[in-house]
């Protein structure tokens, strides 16, 4: 095992990965920006370097600042959480090329899921299922109109290199498909710096729901279970679970064995997770991305798991085994995480501010994963996400229950937040239910 | 005379509409940007813009002034 990893992120997810460096006994080095100075994360690890201002482009983005920041302080690894420079080739070039240790997959692999008409066509070739879609990139909307034509709306329009729900819409016809079209090549060109888009079949009622995977040092793909993300607003998800109540045993046999299929595909090795679309009236299911890092919903796969997947990460970049019997995986119970986000619970805008009072709740099955503590300030550089908030129980209804309490005691002063959401859609009948899909939180919001 | 004032901390990431346009209520005058999402914001009414308080790169604090309409 390295002695040392320096971890390129920041809030929740650094403090996260610099838990598990410190309890392996490997020196964690953080970074921070003008306006993170005062996070938990900076006085937990055990040397914090300041990257620059406040603008992710001048810090957490800064590739050659951060490669300079692992040598001056001589870490060994350099640990990229997710966002940020997670998904960045280049980078986890640059890092391998500085002679430290990338922990995260080859740089092949993250190019190869990160375009994402690539990764479908893939995916195809591989034996997983995909829907409709592009198999070219598209540059301008008269192409789009042509593809949509053969596809079949509705369609949903991506940025190819996007992530994020960022950019993405839904088309019923072309007059919408240009409209759509337009809005997600701006964003996209802006956020990904590439115009290039895609179009896939819309499937009107669907779950999301993801795999876990682990690509062993050995070569082995694992998969360690799905979780539900359908619970989403803007596209982006607010509270995931697993397992999940709208996949049957059978089901959940294909998809894993469609996302280790996957895994194998690209030779992948660390943590990955594999984005499927459940169709809730047909119980079939598609490829929808690949993400190849470690997620944020990834708390609720190691509460039912018991498996630290930070530590595998550690353990199949320094070439070593994983720290369980793969054979020997057996999840127990039900875990949920919701979002705790800085803005306002209603329309869910952003709400930046200074934290006047925090307490986290506590209690059985109650994890939570913070970035932020009384008197920090939330600032609007980076995602609204303060904390992750988890329950795990021996079944769905005593996880629900857990969250509701942790909910209700979870106090936090200054920001607007969406617990009251949370609180909201632990109560609804149609979450309590199990079934509901990716429209739940417009639904909820319509009444 | 409307002002027009910002919600939220937020950066201004596009002038949308400028001094002496008419704008109808709903037509975008600048869009801020905050925590990775983009925020429109909106005439509420229709007028001449009279007096553009920011500029693209600012830093708003809510409550602030973002443009009057008259």
């Amino acid at each position: 095992m390295f002695d040392s990893v320096l971890v390129a992120n920041r809030g929740e997810i650094a403090r996260r990965v610099i838990r598990t460096a410190r309890r392996m006994g490997v020196r964690a080095v953080a970074l921070y920006s003008d306006a993170d100075a005062d996070l938990p994360y900076v006085r937990e690890a055990d040397e914090a370097v300041h990257i620059g201002p406040a603008p992710p482009a001048q810090s957490y983005l800064d590739a050659t600042a951060i490669i300079e920041a692992a040598r001056k302080t001589k870490a060994a690894a350099v640990h990229p959480g997710y966002g940020f420079l997670a998904e960045n080739a280049d980078f986890a070039r640059k890092v391998a090329a500085a002679g430290l240790t990338w922990v995260g997959p080859d740089p092949a692999a993250i190019e190869q899921m990160g375009d994402k008409i690539r990764a479908r066509n893939l995916m195809e070739q591989a034996g997983v299922p995909v829907s409709p879609g592009s198999r070219e990139p598209l540059t301008d909307a008269a192409a789009a109109v042509a593809e949509a034509a053969r596809i079949g709306y509705p369609v949903m329009v991506k940025a190819a290199a996007g992530g994020g729900g960022i950019g993405m819409g839904v088309a019923s016809d072309p007059t919408e498909l240009q409209a759509a079209f337009e809005t997600a090549r701006s964003r996209a060109e802006r956020f990904f710096g590439s115009p290039e888009i895609l179009l896939e079949r819309f499937v009107q009622h669907a779950r999301h729901v993801e795999v876990q995977i682990l690509g062993l040092a050995d070569g082995t793909v694992l998969a360690l279970g799905e979780r539900d993300c359908s619970v989403q607003r803007r596209h982006q998800k607010v509270a995931e679970e697993t397992p999940s109540p709208g996949v049957s045993a059978a089901l959940r046999d294909r998809m894993l064995d469609a996302a280790v299929r996957a895994g194998q595909a690209v030779g992948y090795r660390g943590a990955g997770t594999v984005e499927c679309l459940v169709d809730t009236g047909t119980g079939s299911f598609v490829f929808l991305e690949m993400n190849t890092r470690l997620q944020v919903e990834h708390p609720v796969t190691e509460l039912v798991t018991g498996i630290d997947l930070v530590e595998q990460q550690f353990r199949i970049a320094a070439g070593e085994a994983p720290s369980f019997d793969p054979a020997a995986v057996r999840p127990a119970g039900h875990a949920l995480e919701l979002r705790v986000y800085a803005e306002d619970p209603v329309r869910f805008l952003p709400s930046p501010g200074t934290i006047t009072e925090w307490a986290e709740p506590t209690g059985p099955g109650i994890r939570v994963d913070a970035g932020y503590q009384a008197g920090n300030t939330v600032t609007p550089f980076y995602d609204p996400l303060l904390a992750k908030l988890c329950a795990h129980g021996a079944d769905r209804r005593q996880a629900i229950e857990r969250a509701g309490r942790a909910v209700a005691a979870f106090a936090v002063t200054g920001p607007k937040t969406n617990l009251p959401f949370h609180a909201e859609l632990l109560a609804s009948p149609e979450f309590v239910s199990g079934d509901y899909d990716t429209s739940l939180v417009s639904r909820l919001r319509s009444t | 005379m409307a002002e027009v004032r910002a919600e939220m901390v937020a950066n201004v990431w596009k002038v949308v509409a400028a001094e002496g346009d008419h704008v109808d209520d709903g037509d975008t005058l600048v869009i801020l940007e905050s925590m990775k999402m983009e925020i429109p914001v909106l005439a509420e009414g229709s007028g001449v813009v009279t007096k553009m308080h920011v500029a693209e790169g600012d830093v708003v604090q809510e409550g602030d002034l973002i443009a009057v309409i008259a």
